[in-house]
């Protein structure tokens, strides 16, 4: 057992699980307000690390402003999206609206390998690090972090601290009675999208900054949004920023333990034992 | 009327949108794909020498023009259709009885799965009656098509497909002309032991799939032979995006190298947290990510990083290395092709490319020493080639079990260096012989 790897790995785990929940949480925000499984979630994650990696390299933008582009870009990417290929069928059975984003999803995909190949890209960004013995805490891990947090604690005031996030809670918790109420339910469904995808797009764009990327490498941070949702509780963003930080310890600390091979086993187990045990999740209300 | 009207063209828009998946996800037997012929140049009788008859023959394979192989696929087929080119430009290939045989390339989209190879195989062996084949890119789907082709007793030259053990089932008519996995990295480990003779401690790490597995079995294998101590060998799972935690495992067990590595997107990221991270080895030494020239973005996390590869434009194969190995020489030389890929796509060519023009060299050299578009001769004569081309020696197993099995060819090693004008450069460093730049020790 070599302790300072271990402390080590606890730590680059539970950063990067900042950067997991912040994907997680656009996924839990979407379908907690309108009940819609966005299946085009790691696709709009490529698309934000794709979105920071040009701004950065082809209009020569310091990536953290490109990340924050890419959140503004996000945003309009799932008001459109919503309009278009959701609204339409936003009262239709579960299974409608998943099709109408698993749709978008490969739409994107298709053109995205169309305009960018799968030839994997990466941002050169170096902002120093922390050392001490066997612990390297990596600069760009911190400043992803903080603008997570940052991001976070943004959606966490704008759905309790205003009139916006009072008619988006309105619209999740009762559709018809906040249309009564004079509500544009279209508007703050669209928004609420927006809001989802911008949350993608910024951890993609957060991504960029860390890993190579190619337009297919969002799949494995959907597979892990999922897992994540679930095990903070489906419709929760509180939950999901949670659950991303345990899932990051967890896939940091078993690896010191075991083979690196068996970690997505050990966490689709978990996942498993969770949908058996607790159904909403960690944090999710009991059934 | 308005909502009617609005809801009408909500239900058009789902029904487009439906009609989409169902498209996208169709599941083998698909509709008919659109066969991507190059332009049948009719039998040119005028290229054909006086009394001399023209014998058209087809190379069928598929191409990944969509799906994650899309790149390396798409630079093959890229090479193959130069060497057509190339064939048409001389007039076809003539035989000694005045036969002109002019090849045709008919090839699918396999969208870069397994069993959409196995379908199409089929149906080119089949349906379009292909005379011989070409494999698709990568060693899983090459193996899918081995079997298929081997089956119906085709004649199958595999290019972008490394694995050995597809190549140990005693083929009959499959024929390998990359360099097998396992010995990928034995070159690297006689560069340590050159470049660092205090280096002890090796630690193997690989994407966990066929080909890099094999390539890291056999790594650790060579370097036990070769007095080295593998402190750590581990697999990671395909689609591993973060490395932190286990690179701090590998650090923890204090290598002088680490080697392994597997695809693009894994590798890339792997180098350049080992860079961040500081690890202190002599020598790292990554599959395939290294060769591409995209490699560099992730700025001083490339240099020093050394890659096997199958070949890369410096090489110094010649006429006149080949009458000092004693072997006969064939086909373009290195400029030639080099100049002539430039001319056609505008960029240079990588190995992937080169692998697809060699491909159909070979054949076109076994059709003219078998003198036959017969598929039993064209075999033999491929079972006695050993020559030197622009790609290398090339030699196949005749051995019962690895029939088929590249024998003749080797790997060149690529490092990153800086060069005087501080950018990246690649640098062949091994072979010695071949070596166009000293292999540097990392600080």
């Amino acid at each position: 057992m070599n302790w300072e790897a271990l402390f080590a790995s606890a730590i680059d785990g539970i950063m990067l699980g900042f950067i997991y929940g912040l994907a997680a949480m656009g996924l839990s925000l979407i379908f907690g307000v309108m009940r819609v499984i966005n299946l085009a979630h790691g696709p709009i994650i490529a698309l934000g690390m794709f979105s920071t990696y040009l701004l950065t390299t082809q209009l020569g933008l310091n990536p953290y402003v490109g990340v924050v582009l890419t959140l503004m870009f996000g945003l309009l990417f799932g008001i459109v999206m919503y309009l278009v290929a959701v609204h339409r069928v936003i009262n239709q059975p579960e299974l409608t609206t998943l099709l109408a984003t698993f749709a978008v999803s490969l739409i994107i995909i298709g053109l995205g390998t169309a305009a960018f190949t799968t030839t994997p890209r990466a941002l050169d960004v170096d902002v120093g690090t922390l050392q001490s013995g066997a612990v390297t805490i990596l600069g760009t891990r911190i400043i992803a972090v903080l603008i997570a947090l940052a991001v976070a604690g943004g959606l966490y005031g704008l759905l309790y601290r205003t009139r916006v996030g009072k008619s988006i809670r309105a619209v999740a918790n009762n559709r018809a009675a906040a249309e009564l109420m004079g509500i544009n339910t279209t508007a703050m469904l669209a928004f609420s999208f927006g809001l989802g995808a911008a949350l993608a797009t910024t951890a993609g764009g957060l991504i960029a900054t860390l890993f190579a990327f190619t337009i297919l490498a969002g799949g494995s941070f959907e597979l892990k949004s999922f897992v994540i949702v679930v095990l903070g509780g489906l419709g929760n963003p509180t939950g999901a920023l949670i659950g991303g930080i345990l899932l990051g310890l967890l896939e940091g600390v078993t690896t010191i333990f075991i083979p690196v091979g068996w970690v997505p086993v050990i966490e689709y187990v978990i996942f498993i034992l969770i949908l058996l045990v607790r159904p909403n999740g960690l944090l999710g209300a009991r059934a | 009327m308005s909502r009617s009207i609005a809801r009408y063209a909500g239900l058009g828009l789902m029904l487009a949108l439906f009609v989409l998946l169902v498209a996208a996800c169709a599941t083998p037997p698909p509709p008919p794909p659109t066969p991507a012929t190059s332009a049948p140049q009719p039998p040119a009788a005028t290229s054909a020498p006086a009394g001399g008859a023209t014998k058209p023959i087809v190379i069928g394979f598929t191409a990944s023009q969509t799906g994650n192989l899309n790149v390396e696929s798409k630079k093959q087929t890229q090479g193959l259709q130069l060497w057509l080119d190339d064939v048409k430009k001389a007039g076809g290939i003539k035989l000694s009885d005045g036969t002109v045989v002019m090849p045709e390339i008919k090839f699918y989209d396999d969208e870069s799965k397994t069993d959409r190879v196995q379908a199409l195989y089929t149906k080119l062996i089949n349906e379009d009656k292909v005379d011989f084949l070409i494999s698709p890119y990568s060693s899983g789907l090459t193996k899918a098509a081995a079997v298929v082709s081997e089956q119906n007793d085709k004649v199958m030259l595999t290019t972008g497909a490394a694995d050995d053990k597809t190549m140990e089932q005693g083929f009959k008519g499959t024929y390998q002309l990359y360099t097998p996995a396992s010995r990928y990295l034995a070159g690297a480990i006689d560069l340590l032991k050159k470049l660092e003779p205090n280096a002890k401690k090796i630690a193997i790490v690989n994407e966990k799939d066929s080909f890099s597995t094999t390539v890291a079995n056999e790594a650790k294998a060579y370097a036990t032979a070769q007095g080295f101590e593998v402190v750590l060998a581990e697999g990671y799972d395909t689609g591993t995006t973060d490395f932190a935690p286990f690179i701090n495992k590998i650090a923890a067990a204090n290598p002088d190298a680490i080697m392994g590595g597997g695809h693009f997107q894994d590798g890339t990221t792997f180098a350049k947290q080992l860079y961040e991270k500081k690890v202190p080895v002599k020598m790292i030494a990554l599959l395939v990510a290294p060769a591409d020239a995209k490699f560099t973005e992730i700025g001083a996390g490339a240099e020093g990083v050394i890659a096997p590869s199958q070949w890369e434009t410096p090489v110094t194969y010649s006429p006149e290395s080949a009458k000092a190995a004693n072997l006969p020489w064939y086909g373009p030389t290195v400029s030639a092709f080099v100049d002539g890929y430039k001319a056609k796509y505008n960029e240079a060519p990588s190995y992937h490319a080169a692998g697809g023009y060699a491909a159909g060299l070979l054949l076109q050299k076994a059709l003219e020493d078998a003198n036959s578009t017969d598929a039993a001769k064209v075999k033999a004569a491929l079972d006695t080639l050993n020559l030197l081309t622009f790609y290398g020696q090339i030699k196949f197993s005749t051995d019962a079990k690895t029939h088929g099995k590249q024998a003749g060819h080797t790997m060149v090693y690529i490092q990153w260096q800086k060069g005087a004008d501080g950018k990246l450069a690649k640098q062949i460093v091994f072979p010695l012989e071949a070596k166009t730049a000293d292999a540097q020790a990392r600080q």
